[in-house]
């Protein structure tokens, strides 16, 4: 019996395990996945929880619920991979050996590699909202606080779900205003990039709402510190932001067991192959999601259509056939606007977004680029989406893992 | 599209990065720094020579990445090349602007 082994238990490592289990011939292949958490969460919906947009109990469900029969799910904490013997050993000494293994470890918020982030204001006036607790004192925070300098800020690239900064500055925008306190509240979003998005369309279309929405950008923003008993962030060519309110995005680190196993980057990401998934390093190590070093965004629909892509290239695997480098970078984005509304990303590594329709060309329903109510029920029917079909690895009708050209409008 | 760059015409894109570095020397590396008001020192050809072999061996640079090269340190790489280093920096150095990763 051979084993093929998948590490994490998140969005990318259940999707994986939906997939191969109906893929793989269950006399030949045992799947194991193992992950340090028994919860599973739904991480969008961090954004909506600091505004008591969603509840604790919308956004988390049991792991379990969420793999398959007959995969076999351990909940064990990781030490080591160890990738010349083939195991992975666990913090307890238990060892697994592989014969396929894919690195679905995601990435996490590293507070600490900014000096003073931890520091004295930390969840008094610094908070975070990408881990479940940092969102959940972030509610609490909001719910009492009074108006003042709000900071909503990232600290470097790459981070997970690169427009949420954005969203919850537009979201905070019209919290505040439904409160009645917006006169009270400035609102400025600090980012390391020179403008909204790296992209240029989007980033012209969304600098155009911050303005709307009188929310101040301060571009090209490389932190160095937090002084946290002037309450401002510094960055290293020694301006400052002054803040009442902190909301910052950490730097984004992989899984600290990546950096422990030699097997990342100077950010604990996997080196990875673009196009096919599979490990620069080792030809039976497979990375999906976060976990990788690919140049696309770190988010849920990336890692939806890697997934599809990476099930087909383990069967290429196993049969012996040349894998196919099939993965576009293809990024599928809403962004909550505020007031009930959202616009909507759909990109790839060799093309940005752009207008149009979407998924239907010519027809939508929703709309790329733009603003629309139908776009943010788009949004919030998708956590529907997410746990129902998304997770259980069901193809999402008219969206393929290739990015589509048709519906969108390109220049010539 | 070409820019006169020290009395040569040099293929540049749109923001005035060079797209092919065989046409780069230190003369045009002089020229590209004096745009940007900076005047270059023993320093910041060091950093510059960093940053040419990261790209020759086809390394993605970052701030991060730049810091942690021993070459220079986050903070001396904003003295020398203030507002945007990187941007700046690789500009002056005839190599592609960085691509962030999203």
């Amino acid at each position: 019996m051979k084993r093929l082994l998948i590490l994490g238990a998140g969005t990318s490592g259940t999707m994986m395990a939906n997939h191969l289990k109906h893929e793989l011939d269950q006399e030949e292949w045992e799947i194991v996945i193992i992950d340090e958490c028994d919860t599973h969460y739904y991480q969008p919906g961090y954004l909506f929880l600091p505004f008591d947009l969603y509840a604790p109990e919308d956004i988390q469900k049991p792991i379990r619920d969420f793999i398959p029969r007959g995969v076999n799910f351990m909940h064990e904490k990781l030490d080591k991979i160890l990738p010349a013997e083939q195991r992975v050993i666990s913090a307890n000494g238990d060892s697994f050996h592989y014969d396929l293994l894919i690195i679905a470890t995601g990435t996490k918020p590293a507070p600490d590699e900014t000096t003073g982030m931890l520091g004295k204001e930390w969840k008094k006036s610094v908070f975070d909202f990408y881990t479940y607790d940092g969102a959940l004192d972030l509610r609490n925070k909001l719910r009492e606080w009074e108006g003042g300098k709000l900071v909503v800020h990232i600290t470097e690239m790459p981070i997970k779900c690169p427009v949420a900064p954005l969203e919850f500055a537009f979201l905070a925008d019209s919290y505040f205003k439904h409160k009645g306190i917006r006169d009270k509240v400035d609102i400025t979003f600090v980012t390391p990039m020179s403008g909204a998005f790296t992209k240029p369309k989007a980033t012209a279309a969304l600098n155009h709402l911050l303005t709307e929405k009188h929310i101040n950008i301060i571009p090209d923003f490389a932190i160095e510190r937090i002084d946290n008993d002037n309450k401002t962030i510094v960055d290293y060519g020694g301006s400052s932001v002054p803040f009442d309110l902190l909301v910052t995005v950490p730097t984004n680190k992989g899984d600290a067991l990546i950096e422990r196993s030699g097997l990342g980057d100077e950010l604990n990401y996997v080196p990875t192959n673009k196009g096919t998934l599979q490990s620069k390093d080792y030809p039976n190590i497979f990375v999906l999601g976060d976990a990788s070093n690919l140049p696309a965004s770190k988010a849920g629909s990336v890692a939806h259509f890697e997934a599809e892509i990476l099930t087909e290239n383990i069967k290429r695997y196993i049969a012996g056939e040349p894998l196919k480098a099939d993965f576009d970078g293809h990024a599928n984005c809403f962004v909550e606007t505020g007031n009930g509304k959202a616009l909507l990303l759909d990109f790839n590594y060799s093309h940005e977004p752009v207008e149009g329709e979407f998924p239907i060309p010519g027809i939508g329903p929703l709309r790329l680029l733009k603003e629309s109510r139908m776009n943010h029920m788009g949004k919030m029917a998708f956590r529907w989406i997410y746990w129902n079909m998304l997770l259980k690895g069901t193809h999402i009708p008219f969206v393929s893992a290739a990015m589509s050209e048709s519906g969108k409008h390109y220049d010539k | 599209m070409e820019k006169i760059i020290s009395g040569k015409n040099i293929a540049v894109n749109e923001e005035g990065y060079l797209t092919d570095f065989s046409q780069w020397n230190k003369e045009i590396g002089e020229a590209l720094a004096k745009e940007a008001n900076i005047t270059l020192t023993p320093r910041h050809w060091e950093v510059l020579a960093y940053l040419q072999e990261s790209h020759k061996n086809e390394i993605p640079l970052s701030i991060r990445k730049v810091g942690k090269s021993g070459v220079v340190d986050i903070k001396e790489f904003y003295e020398l090349f203030p507002q945007g280093p990187l941007k700046t920096a690789t500009k002056i150095a005839g190599i592609p602007k960085p691509v962030s990763c999203i």
